[in-house]
């Protein structure tokens, strides 16, 4: 069975606990006591992981390290319908890949804020990262703002998310606890409600499901 | 006039966990905030843990005459220290020197919230179902029975007592759903400690307790402790259950407005549940407290 190094707060650690609820993929999570233990910088775990970061699967024999490497692992493996990673779509792949690394970006500074405000990583300079956080969002907004308009729901083009939304989903939920609102990014935020009805969604400390969907007969006749 | 920026005389002379006690290492001087002022500790030679504060934007260096040290005290598996003229000794926990207990640090987590707040929080079962769902609560089971509420007067704290919650997973050494029984104190304006039936052994309680500093009147840290009757589960899960949970809270607690803890009874609109929360209020505006409150209108 797969095994996840993993720690309920970390937003990376979640990205794969997603996937793997989407897939139905079983797995054991590995609890590293990230904090305040720190033990994701102990020599034990640096053989594991020479970064000192979370997460890592284990998938019988191969270790592997990074949320987006992992995601990209796992879709390729165990999503037989081919959506979550469009491997066979050279097109997709790019624009996948593009936001793979924007969520990497992502992390960079809107969970550096939550780990400056929340876990005391002093060193951070928050402002910078709150800043960076908008200005990232900014961008993500008025893209999702156009598929929108275009008649898409996801960040990626097609009827089906992919492991791009994945990797943008858990730092941008939980930027408030960075001091990052959501508030002038309306289409992140339809984004978010549709990310969490996606079937296999599970929450995580911080996060809350989204309340029932409104039914096309309650909407308001336009 | 007090050097400090806090100018409440109540909360000056309180003690207040700065942080866990294996943070204050010989040799090593850490740096954390407690009333918006700048506070260093350290320990010395012989073991003892020594606080003190210096000017914002400097390197702090041990002063080394003891009277420019702060009062301080290690008790419960962290430090604390006092701006004022704190009372000789904290508040009891006497599980905490059980010998059959372990007593773990769960973690300490920044909040943006004031300190009542989160200790308001913490003494409310209402939202168990909906914020801590399947574990410390699960629709339908929503109803908070009638507990009891009273202030003693000969300890000068709150306890809320006879409280019952249907649990889907009430530790990390649960099995599965059962009543749990609860014991509130708060024994300090921005401490609570609370007692719930062990999963182990019902004549006895796990304690769990919250030690709130104060940082600014609208953010603390928040140091958690627990005390429990668990041979089994290992430190890093009892650890991560507890941060699960405080991380459930975490969103719902830095959304609250205002901020600060309005203490007027007509602010906020109180339902048979909170009680205790009732209590608690009254009792920190008998006490004075003016810091990371609302002061009722006089």
């Amino acid at each position: 069975m797969i095994r996840l190094y993993d720690y309920e707060l970390s937003g990376n650690c979640y990205k794969l606990r997603l996937l793997m609820s989407f897939l139905g993929v079983e797995y054991e999570s590995e609890l590293v006591d990230f904090y305040p233990g720190n033990r994701h910088k102990s020599e034990a775990f640096r053989k594991i992981n020479p970064l000192g970061q979370l997460p890592v699967i284990d998938d019988d024999g191969l270790v592997l390290r990074d949320a987006q490497a992992i995601l990209v692992y796992l879709a390729s493996k165990y999503d037989g319908s081919g959506k979550w990673y469009p491997r066979d779509n050279p097109d997709l792949l790019g624009q996948v890949s593009q936001w793979l690394a924007f969520a990497d970006a992502i992390t960079a500074t809107a969970s550096a804020a939550r780990l400056h405000d929340a876990l005391f990583y002093t060193h951070i300079d928050v402002g910078a990262c709150r800043a960076g956080a908008h200005r990232l969002f900014r961008i993500l907004d008025e893209h999702l703002f156009f598929a929108e308009e275009a008649g898409q729901d996801w960040i990626c083009p097609g009827d089906h998310p992919t492991i791009a939304d994945i990797a943008c989903f858990p730092y941008i939920i939980l930027s408030e606890e960075g001091g990052i609102s959501r508030m002038d990014y309306p289409a992140i935020r339809r984004w978010c409600d549709r990310f969490k009805r996606i079937p296999g969604f599970t929450v995580m400390s911080g996060v809350f499901p989204a309340g029932p969907a409104a039914d096309e007969d309650s909407k308001l006749a336009s | 006039m007090s050097r400090f920026t806090c100018k409440d005389p109540v909360v000056l002379d309180l003690w207040h966990a700065i942080a866990s006690a294996d943070e204050a290492v010989d040799g090593a001087i850490s740096t954390t905030v407690l009333l918006e002022d700048p506070v260093a500790f350290t320990r010395s030679e012989t073991g003892d843990p020594v606080v003190w504060t210096y000017p914002a934007r400097t390197e702090p260096e041990l002063p080394a005459d003891p009277a420019d040290h702060l009062p301080v005290l290690e008790r419960y598996g962290y430090v604390w220290t006092s701006f004022g003229t704190p009372p000789p000794d904290l508040f009891p926990i006497p599980e905490y020197g059980e010998k059959d207990r372990r007593n773990i640090h769960a973690a300490t987590f920044g909040v943006n919230v004031s300190a009542p707040r989160a200790i308001e929080n913490f003494l409310d079962m209402g939202h168990f179902p909906y914020v801590h769902t399947d574990i410390l609560g699960a629709e339908p089971h929503t109803e908070v029975r009638e507990y009891e509420v009273e202030i003693s007067e000969e300890r000068d704290e709150i306890v809320a007592t006879n409280c019952k919650f249907f649990q889907p997973m009430a530790a990390a050494a649960s099995s599965g759903g059962t009543d749990v029984d609860y014991i509130y104190r708060v024994p300090h304006p921005y401490c609570s400690v609370l007692y719930k039936s062990s999963p182990l052994d019902e004549s006895r309680f796990d304690v769990i307790a919250v030690f709130v500093q104060p940082v600014d009147q609208e953010h603390v840290r928040a140091h958690m402790m627990l005390t429990l009757l668990d041979e089994t589960s290992e430190d890093t899960a009892i650890r991560l259950f507890q941060q699960t949970i405080f991380g459930q809270d975490k969103p719902i607690l830095e959304n609250q407005y205002p901020k600060r803890l309005p203490l007027d009874p007509r602010a906020e609109t109180p339902i048979r549940a909170d009680k205790s929360a009732i209590a608690y209020r009254r009792w920190l505006t008998k006490k004075g407290i003016t810091y990371g409150v609302i002061p009722a209108a006089a």
